[in-house]
């Protein structure tokens, strides 16, 4: 069963002027251990497509079901749930809390699910995993350089152990070579872990990591 | 790490704008604090007045009656039979004003005159001794005593009145206003001198004295029965229901002063719902984020109402602790018994504020925590 599945889904935001189609019939499926990438022009209906996958919106007609749960009919607290459980975000601009430590920062996840025993334990674990080192666990996410941000955040997105790592242009707020040992970390987690990984970028030289490269444009599939 | 925890962090981020959010609240909470002891203190201060004197009825020459101006013997006995004797103590008086002189000093003074064993019952002695049926001596009021410069009258002096010599045998506690007598300026004198002196038998006023304070309105109409049968006698005045209307004027002090605290308090709660408004604009994105890595609405609106709470309560616990120091200063000075302060209606004031106080900051956070909540966190992410 694919990880996400969306059949014939569209997207339209009703706006004075004239309805905009965002999507417009996407079917579309992801296997587990894949690594995707999603490319195309501005305006194609790339971030509407990772925003569903995401569950920070829902479609205004077709199927999407992520982690094996429909999303459509859902209400604000089950699409919430679903993110805390089944996805993991990693943001252009890391976004991490300012007023929590790095080690804070990954552990909340876990605490928002309830889980205290042992949290602090399994951020290390996490934080060791994607290259942090002990000396920087304490330290505010503005006292560390932009690729060490984005691994505390990658490492933030996997704490919870999710069905799939969904990244808004990772490496777009980094220097090539930063940029470079994020997505190496990224294959890494795919190729060693077996992590789903789903990815929008404008980066043509992302294409290498990927096993499967969707093209949009104009709200579909090209 | 809870979400307490990042409410407390958020509050001490922006310390100085938290401090003076905290510090409305403290002037709320002190404002209604101080102004609810200041009434209290106040009704406290009437409600003494009403035990030391309140089981007291009057009773006086009717003005429109034909029985004269003053009390007869037979009519201090009918009273004192109608009153209940057991239930009651009478001490009936009568008054004069007269020329006195202590040595060279010469001036005037109210007369009281009663049976020399009534006195003890009806008046406190601070020095000396009561005096005696038989003897001459006589007692004088704690403010006579105090202005003994000017009038030479204390303890042991011989004061002449109306040509014949007493001895001041004892001095008087300061009994304050009353509604029967005031001796604190007086000369007490027994009655047996005064009748021969001045050649009189009979009394001004009866003062009925009831044990049981409940007994008051029963007494009161049983003396209006008795003597008031035919014509108006004697009119008669019992201090509580004068009191009475002193407490509701109290009360009402109480209330008006609590409703100036209580305004102080609301315009801290919106300096509050400022303070926190701010805080949630400034956030926007990070409540995009919290969101979006599955924080529920729930717990982003806890989150907020933690900071407006933690706001209420520092302000409401300082507030606390100053309250209790302006109440001590506002009962010493303006009713000048700090005792008030610890009474425990007083206190309540105290934790009535700061309960306020909290209520407050909880009710000013309640808006923008539910503002925060309802962010789309799409357009919340998108936030710069």
């Amino acid at each position: 069963m694919p990880v996400i599945s969306f059949d014939a889904v569209t997207k339209v935001y009703p706006l004075p002027a004239g309805d905009i189609t965002a999507l417009a019939g996407i079917d579309l499926a992801i296997e587990k251990g894949e690594f995707v990438l999603i490319m195309g022009p501005s305006g194609s209906g790339k971030s509407t497509l990772l925003n569903i996958m995401g569950s920070l919106d829902v479609p205004t007609s077709g199927e999407v079901t992520i982690a094996g749960k429909r999303i459509s009919g859902m209400d604000d607290d089950e699409l919430t749930l679903m993110r805390r459980d089944h996805i993991g975000f990693i943001f252009q601009q890391f976004n991490l809390i300012p007023l929590l430590s790095v080690v804070e920062n990954v552990e909340y996840p876990l605490i928002l699910k309830g889980r205290r025993n042992g949290s602090r334990e399994r951020a290390h674990e996490v934080l060791r995993a994607v290259g942090i080192t002990e000396s920087h666990f304490t330290h505010k996410p503005g006292e560390l350089s932009g690729g060490q941000q984005q691994r505390v955040a990658i490492a933030r997105a996997l704490v919870n152990d999710p069905d799939f790592l969904l990244c808004d242009e990772p490496t777009g707020n980094l220097d090539t070579k930063t940029g470079t040992a994020i997505m190496d970390l990224l294959a890494r987690m795919n190729r060693e872990e077996g992590k789903t990984v789903v990815m929008v970028t404008h980066d043509p030289r992302m294409t290498e990591y990927a096993d499967r490269t969707i093209q949009m444009v104009d709200g579909r599939l090209a | 790490m809870t979400f307490l925890d990042l409410a407390r962090r958020n509050v001490s981020r922006h310390w100085l704008r938290s401090a003076l959010a905290v510090t409305g609240i403290v002037i709320g909470v002190v404002a209604i604090a101080t102004m609810g002891i200041l009434g209290n203190s106040i009704g406290l201060m009437f409600n003494d007045m009403v035990s030391d004197v309140g089981d007291t009825i009057v009773v006086s020459p009717a003005m429109s009656g034909t029985g004269g101006d003053k009390l007869t013997k037979r009519q201090v006995d009918d009273i004192t039979r109608a009153a209940g004797a057991n239930r009651v103590i009478t001490i009936p008086f009568a008054s004069t004003f007269d020329k006195m002189s202590v040595g060279e000093k010469r001036g005037g003074a109210m007369i009281y005159a009663m049976p020399a064993g009534d006195i003890p019952l009806l008046l406190e002695k601070e020095a000396g001794a009561y005096p005696r049926d038989t003897g001459t001596g006589c007692m004088i009021g704690s403010q006579l005593a105090e202005m003994s410069k000017e009038t030479g009258l204390k303890l042991g002096a011989r004061v002449t009145i109306d040509g014949e010599t007493l001895r001041v045998v004892g001095v008087l506690k300061e009994r304050g206003m009353g509604f029967d007598i005031n001796p604190d300026y007086a000369i007490i004198v027994p009655y047996s001198w005064y009748s021969r002196h001045y050649d009189e038998d009979e009394y001004d006023q009866v003062v009925v004295k009831v044990r049981d304070i409940n007994d008051l309105d029963a007494v009161k109409e049983s003396i209006e029965q008795k003597m008031n049968r035919r014509e108006d006698v004697v009119s008669v005045m019992d201090t509580k229901a004068i009191l009475e209307s002193v407490f509701a004027a109290a009360d009402s002090i109480t209330v008006f002063l609590l409703g100036i605290g209580a305004i102080s308090l609301l315009v801290a709660g919106v300096s509050i719902l400022n303070v926190m408004l701010m805080s949630v604009t400034e956030r926007i994105k990070e409540i995009g984020v919290l969101r979006s890595i599955g924080t529920r609405r729930h717990e982003v609106m806890r989150m907020f109402i933690y900071e407006a709470l933690i706001l209420g309560v520092v302000g409401a616990v300082i507030g606390g602790a100053l309250s209790f120091g302006a109440g001590y200063v506002i009962t010493a000075v303006i009713v000048e018994n700090p005792d008030y302060l610890f009474n425990p209606t007083s206190l309540l004031y105290i934790v009535f504020g700061m309960a306020f106080g909290i209520f407050t900051s909880a009710a000013s956070g309640l808006y923008p925590a539910w503002k925060a909540a309802q962010l789309n966190p799409i357009q919340a992410l998108r936030h710069e």
